[in-house]
């Protein structure tokens, strides 16, 4: 008897909490239909395509690499960051500068981002701070996988 | 001649009616669900940028159900399989000629009862069709030739037939309080005033015949509380082989009953077009006040205040829905045979002796 009480007591607490979320978002619905602001929204959804959420300060995205004043790329094709890749999906391929300050840069610099995961280590290798992973590009969906090979045009 | 035509338009109107609010009742369900856990809901359909808060989502739907493949298994029974779920529309939506939706209207010396058909035993129709309701799942899941739609169909079967009784139950109350059968009298019977101040309906006085049929009829939907039929996190249910349109009108049946309930509740607990004070002339308040009004605007009135209280009643049981957890199989047991059905026998009892006492 006394858990049939404990069954009746819960279910009517049940629908009064459901009851209660819908009457309170409904309000809030309607006033920000109106026009109105309120200190809370009515939903927490954020509808993505339409608003993105800002990314924190320290977000990995798709890399980019920086350049010299006179635009050669900062990259001196050292391999750092090809070597400490656990996906190895960065290809380099080095010139000659001419410069005796640089010696030699990025001729070809490609990352194959199908592979990548974006674990951010060959930022954390690379000596020049030649790459980085600040682009806050996240949406990198494409149509073939040779589309997801970025060359070194496409990361500067 | 010009009854025929009325009759027609009644039936015509009273289809539009109920077809139109099972299509918004997918549509109430996907966003009340969405307000109550705090989310939007489905709000991207739209017709060329208009997106009316996904009023449309409906209409995709159904669009996407007519095109997609009506697959009938090579192991069924073709011709039940096929026929089971017309079944199952049909006794539900049957059984809204017996609703009335407003009083007698008089037009041009012509007395035209707002309801389709007029059923001199109107409350054991509805019952009689929405238990013939269980034909289309019995076949559904034998016709299937698949052992979870049987073993949802089995489950159906004697849930729907055990909730019956109680469903019964419960009403012979109300057939005692109010001495009749025919559905537009039990509205008309609950005109008058309780004590001077309280409306007349069936729920003050038969409040416990009102939650015993509350709870049968939830039962009698198959919605979540109850869906053993279904059950989808175990066996899909009756319909496991339907595809398309068919498993369509499976869904459709489910939201039909809710409107159904919904329409049976109102009508016989709260007096259906009836709104409180409101007489054929206008407004009587209890405190001696009066507002006259010309009849067409209290048609108008009742006719409206019968939607309100059907669409409360449609919420009510989506809130429910997205409420509670299911039951397990013999709890649902349990609660129809050893809570509901003493629960209607004592409703009986205490109304006869105060009637009698009266």
């Amino acid at each position: 008897m006394r858990s049939a009480w404990i069954i009746l007591r819960e279910i009517v607490r049940g629908v009064w909490i459901t009851a209660r979320h819908f009457v309170i978002n409904m309000w809030l619905h309607t006033l920000n239909f109106l026009g109105l602001k309120t200190r809370r929204r009515g939903a927490v959804t954020i509808q993505y395509p339409d608003e993105v959420k800002p990314l924190a300060p320290r977000h990995k995205s798709r890399h980019r690499i920086l350049r010299r004043p006179n635009g050669l790329p900062q990259c001196v094709a050292c391999m750092m960051c090809a070597t400490v890749c656990p996906s190895e999906c960065i290809f380099i391929e080095a010139a000659e500068t001419g410069d005796p300050e640089v010696q030699k840069y990025a001729a070809s610099f490609v990352i194959d981002l199908s592979r990548c995961c974006f674990c951010g280590f060959c930022v954390e290798a690379c000596p020049e701070d030649a790459i980085r992973m600040d682009t806050g590009d996240i949406r990198l969906a494409a149509e073939s996988r040779a589309a997801l090979d970025y060359p070194l045009e496409k990361l500067v | 001649m010009v009854d025929i035509v009325i009759l027609l338009i009644k039936i015509v109107l009273a289809m539009a009616w109920l077809m139109f609010l099972a299509l918004l009742m997918t549509w109430v369900e996907r966003k009340e669900s969405a307000v109550i856990q705090d989310r939007i809901g489905a709000n991207r359909a739209s017709v060329f940028g208009l997106r009316l808060f996904g009023l449309f989502q409906p209409f995709a739907d159904a669009i996407k159900m007519i095109f997609k493949e009506d697959f009938v298994p090579s192991f069924s029974e073709r011709l039940l399989h096929t026929l089971a779920p017309f079944l199952s529309f049909f006794f539900v939506a049957v059984t809204v000629v017996a609703i009335p939706f407003g009083d007698t209207v008089h037009l041009a010396a012509r007395h035209i009862a707002l309801q389709v058909a007029d059923v001199n035993a109107a409350l054991l129709f509805v019952l009689a069709m929405l238990s013939l309701g269980i034909y289309g799942i019995l076949l559904s899941g034998w016709s299937s030739n698949s052992r979870y739609a049987l073993l949802g169909s089995l489950r159906g079967a004697a849930q729907l037939i055990s909730y019956e009784v109680a469903l019964g139950l419960s009403l012979v109350g109300v057939v005692m309080v109010f001495p009749s059968l025919r559905l537009s009298e039990i509205v008309r019977f609950q005109a008058g005033m309780l004590f001077g101040f309280l409306p007349k309906w069936g729920i003050f006085l038969q409040p416990l015949g009102f939650a015993a049929f509350f709870l049968a009829a939830l039962a009698e939907t198959k919605r979540v509380p109850f869906d053993l039929p279904e059950g989808e996190s175990e066996i899909i249910g009756f319909f496991t082989e339907y595809s398309g349109l068919k498993w369509g009108l499976f869904m459709m049946t489910d939201f039909l009953e809710v409107i159904i309930i919904s329409c049976l509740t109102v009508t016989v607990f709260f007096g259906g077009w009836q709104v409180p004070w409101l007489g054929a002339a206008g407004f009587r308040f209890p405190w001696g006040a009066s507002w006259l009004l010309p009849s067409w605007i209290v048609t108008a009135l009742e006719v409206a205040a019968f939607n309100v209280k059907v669409f409360f009643f449609c919420w009510l049981q989506v809130l429910v829905r997205w409420t509670y957890p299911r039951f397990r199989y013999d709890q649902v047991m349990d609660f129809g045979w050893k809570v509901l059905v003493p629960a209607g026998a004592v409703n009986i009892v205490l109304t006869a002796l105060i009637l009698v006492v009266k």
